[in-house]
């Protein structure tokens, strides 16, 4: 790409120009500043990114060099920002050349595993070509494997997908989320896999400050803000919603808000006497947040199948 | 006898690389592209077999040049075509078609002159192995 191959190799690399050349640096510190938290994670992309960096410049100066693995398994629970650094990981692995394209494929068991005899090599093929040239990230991988059924076709979608980790290393990056202990008896009982992933990076919860900070800047994505007062409640709330069934991190977050802002839409219809001005408009009060079930405690959500699996809006 | 259809078909054959490229270009444009095969190039064979279904939504050549390698292992010796579709009239349209593959001997296309009606002739065409 940089024209390496036809010039005599340089005899110097730096590693400085190149980590500015490459836009690397300007990634991180999107991550730095996007993300909040997550510092193990961020660590540990540092260091990948070093890794990668540093094999680039080997290649460059003619060094002996291999491909480094790079599929990886990010666990963690829900709602830790896995697809969001997965992304950024794409991104990363495109600056640095180790992907082409550098898309994500996000899909779960449903998208790779058939119905029927000779439904599921096709349909995890049709992904996998898609995939190619960016990053295939599965999410909650470990439902691929169903050891309380022989017949499951789980197990094609894996060898098959075994098969293409190890022939089409330079063609695509298969990263494999899910909570950490599924993940790890996964990795048990696919020895394959384990062997073939080299980072894994795990994802710790969220502390409160954190998710107080995440819930700031969503909104602040979505053009509204706390007042003081609601800011406060924000912070119990996130207190209470912990101890309770269901948590998801950010994504118990995310919804909240999102009835929080239905309250509040609510509350400007019915009592609204006059015009309302911007600043009311983008405004999420205490009142907005406090009528919230999760205060009052009563009940634990009684129906885990529930999918938003939290207080319904008041 | 080199048949000759579709895009290329005057140059000598593509290389995998230079397949590849055109690929990317194919995708680059949002077209999608189906293998198709035959061993029967008469020009009038217009509907050749399909090698599984286009392949929609893919950002790189690599899938495509993979599903190549199966249908080269399974027909080597047909003629394989690539097909690149266009849907932005919303209905998938053939834009471009370039022969990939080619058996080794490929067969004549032999011209059969049948007299009608008095003395005037009927042209048509068959392929000969």
């Amino acid at each position: 790409m940089d024209g390496e191959t036809e010039a005599p190799l340089p005899t110097t690399v730096d590693l400085r120009a190149e980590y500015e050349s490459s836009g690397v640096r300007q990634l991180l510190e999107e991550l730095d500043t996007e993300l909040i938290g997550l510092k193990p994670v961020k660590e540990r992309l540092r260091e990948t990114a070093a890794l990668l960096l540093v094999e680039r410049a080997r290649k460059s100066l003619g060094l002996s060099h291999h491909t480094p693995t790079l599929h990886m398994s990010f666990t963690g629970n829900p709602g830790t920002g896995k697809t969001t650094v997965a992304l950024k990981m794409a991104g990363l692995l495109k600056r640095l050349g180790y992907v082409r394209k550098g898309h994500l494929v996000s899909v779960t068991r449903d998208d790779l595993v058939g119905q029927y005899i000779g439904h599921t090599a096709p349909k995890t093929k049709e992904v996998l070509k898609k995939a190619m040239g960016g990053v295939l990230f599965i999410d909650e991988a470990y439902y691929l494997y169903r050891p309380d059924n022989e017949r499951d076709y789980g197990q094609e979608a894996i060898e098959i997908l075994l098969q293409i980790m190890e022939n089409n290393r330079d063609d695509l990056v298969v990263i494999l989320a899910g909570y950490a202990d599924r993940m790890d008896k996964f990795f048990e009982s696919n020895p394959g896999f384990r062997s073939r992933i080299a980072h894994h990076i795990d994802f710790p919860n969220y502390e409160n400050s954190e998710l107080l900070a995440i819930s700031d800047s969503m909104l602040e994505g979505q053009g509204y803000h706390f007042d003081d007062e609601a800011r406060a409640v924000m912070a119990k709330y996130i207190d209470l919603r912990r101890q309770q069934p269901h948590f998801a991190n950010a994504r118990s977050i995310r919804n909240a808000l999102d009835r929080a802002r239905l309250r509040q839409a609510n509350r400007l219809f019915t009592h609204a006497t006059g015009p309302v001005g911007a600043d009311e408009l983008s405004t999420i009060k205490a009142v907005d947040l406090s009528s919230s079930r999760v205060f009052t405690m009563g009940r634990p959500d009684s129906d885990p199948a529930e999918k938003h699996d939290e207080e319904t809006p008041a | 006898m080199r048949i000759t259809q579709g895009c290329f078909s005057f140059l000598p054959d593509l290389t995998d690389d230079q397949i590849s490229s055109q690929v990317e270009y194919c995708l680059s444009k949002g077209w999608a592209i189906g293998i198709e095969y035959t061993d029967d190039p008469h020009p009038r064979n217009t509907y050749w077999e399909m090698w599984g279904n286009p392949m929609f939504d893919l950002q790189d050549p690599k899938g495509v040049m993979m599903e190549l390698a199966d249908c080269r292992k399974q027909y080597g010796d047909s003629y394989i075509r690539f097909n690149a579709f266009d849907s932005t009239r919303g209905f998938e349209t053939v834009t471009m078609s370039f022969i990939v593959n080619r058996p080794k001997v490929e067969p004549k296309l032999r011209m059969i002159r049948t007299e009608v009606d008095g003395r005037s002739q009927r042209y048509s065409f068959e392929t000969v192995r």
